[in-house]
């Protein structure tokens, strides 16, 4: 089991949980996971292609990851914003 | 009193007050700050607000609210098949359709999406995804967008849609089926001896007049143009105007006659001919243009007014006319353009204007 930490706006759409324990192979896996619990999610973090979306960072125990890298047991993932996204 | 939903590079700005007063409008909400509103629209049909909101983190969506003073929520359904290589990047245009619930969205790159249920979820069309040219589509200078969505009055069957730029499509069992409708359309940016054959047609805006519904009128990459045969060919009706280029037209409903641009320089600069911002309307069928320019600036003011940034309301002589500028300016009428006033200064670009 992993833990997946939000921040708004994927906290609201994930009911407003901060934390979110998610069981997952890998960071697509656990995503998906998290798509499937909050469908209101979907699209928002991965693009319709289960691909990580460019400006959204994800960090596994601190180093960021994309997609396909392993999930250990008890490990922490962050989703963020990427300081490259903003609109002008 | 008019409430107008002003979309914008920093979110949606919703602006409300009475063009009879030609005083600015006072701000009712902002909605959406950071993001990027292409486009929203309120359903007259349910009161519903449906705004396309790109974020720059989280990608493009389409949301809802009853309230725009409130909450929004989230639609779903906006994708590409999984496993393809398109991406959906913005959305351009929502339009509600002919039946109950019916609604259609138009995105970057281009493509057609379908709502039965007032917006709140959405299915991709796929005999237009399906069309065998679109990996050889191109993009115009803005992507390759689907914008334009003609609808035919009380018949769902009968659909026009414009792509930038691969011209007009045409269905008339509801989007099972397509064809192109782009006989006449003249792309001077393509080699002669290719023209007859290319589909690379950009589009820029089109309308149908609903009390003619087989006349349509487009704002094309260099020319305007009319059709009165459904879309089947096209007519040149640019002779007046000071400028053949631009984005954003509106119809007056009630007068199938009507039409209104703002030109702009060419291509290489996209701003308002000579310094004057003028709105140029005809009443009989693009013969003739007027000038309509009293109370907009008319000395040094090179404003960008964008597709989507033009938006009407009523009819006759009561017609609402109001549109946006990439400088923030928002302009309005309530007299069908006879005469201006400014609604609102200095807000973000401005992408899209439409009465709520």
């Amino acid at each position: 089991m992993a833990t997946v930490k939000l921040r708004a706006p994927l906290k609201d759409l994930a009911g407003g949980n901060r934390e979110v324990a998610i069981d997952g192979g890998s960071v697509g896996e656990v995503l998906k996971e998290l798509e499937r619990q909050h469908p209101r999610i979907v699209g928002w973090v991965l693009d319709e292609h289960g691909r990580v979306r460019p400006h959204v960072n994800v960090f596994v125990d601190g180093e960021r990851v994309r997609e396909d890298a392993a999930v250990a047991q008890g490990a922490t993932i962050h989703v963020l914003p990427s300081i490259s996204g903003g609109n002008g | 009193m008019t409430e107008l939903l002003v979309g914008t590079k920093k979110g949606l700005f919703v602006l409300e007050g009475d063009p009879g007063s030609e005083k600015p409008f006072e701000m009712k909400a902002r909605a959406f700050p950071g993001n990027v509103v292409e486009f929203a629209i309120r359903d007259p049909r349910t009161g519903r607000y449906l705004a396309s909101v790109t974020s720059g983190h989280y990608g493009p969506r389409v949301m809802v609210t009853d309230d725009p003073t409130g909450d929004w929520e989230p639609t779903t359904g906006i994708a590409y098949p999984e496993g393809d290589d398109w991406t959906v990047e913005r959305i351009w245009s929502i339009k509600p359709g002919e039946a109950d619930g019916l609604m259609y969205a138009g995105v970057a790159p281009a493509g057609l999406f379908t709502s039965t249920d007032g917006g709140m979820t959405w299915e991709l069309n796929r005999a237009m995804y399906d069309q065998p040219t679109r990996t050889d589509w191109q993009p115009g200078a803005g992507g390759l967008c689907l914008h334009s969505i003609a609808t035919w009055p009380g018949d769902p069957s009968k659909l026009a849609i414009g792509i930038s730029a691969v011209g007009v499509w045409l269905s008339e069992d509801g989007g099972a089926s397509w064809r192109h409708g782009n006989q006449g359309l003249v792309p001077r940016y393509v080699p002669e001896e290719a023209r007859e054959d290319t589909i690379d047609l950009c589009v820029h805006n089109m309308h149908r007049a609903p009390l003619r519904p087989e006349r349509l009128f487009m704002q094309f990459h260099g020319g305007v143009y009319r059709s009165d045969d459904a879309g089947k060919s096209w007519i040149p009706i640019m002779d007046g105007l000071p400028a053949d280029f631009g984005f954003p037209m509106v119809i007056d409903p009630a007068d199938p006659d009507s039409a209104f641009v703002i030109p702009m320089i060419s291509d290489g600069d996209r701003v308002t001919v000579d310094g004057k911002v003028r709105v140029f309307g005809t009443r009989d069928a693009g013969t003739t243009w007027s000038s309509l320019e009293a109370g907009l600036p008319q000395e040094d003011a090179y404003l960008t007014i964008l597709r989507q940034a033009f938006g009407a309301e009523g009819e006759g002589p009561e017609l609402g006319l109001y549109f946006g500028a990439t400088s923030g300016d928002v302009f309005g009428s309530g007299d069908g353009g006879a005469s201006w006033f400014s609604v609102h200064e200095r807000l973000a670009p401005v992408n899209s204007v439409r009465v709520a």
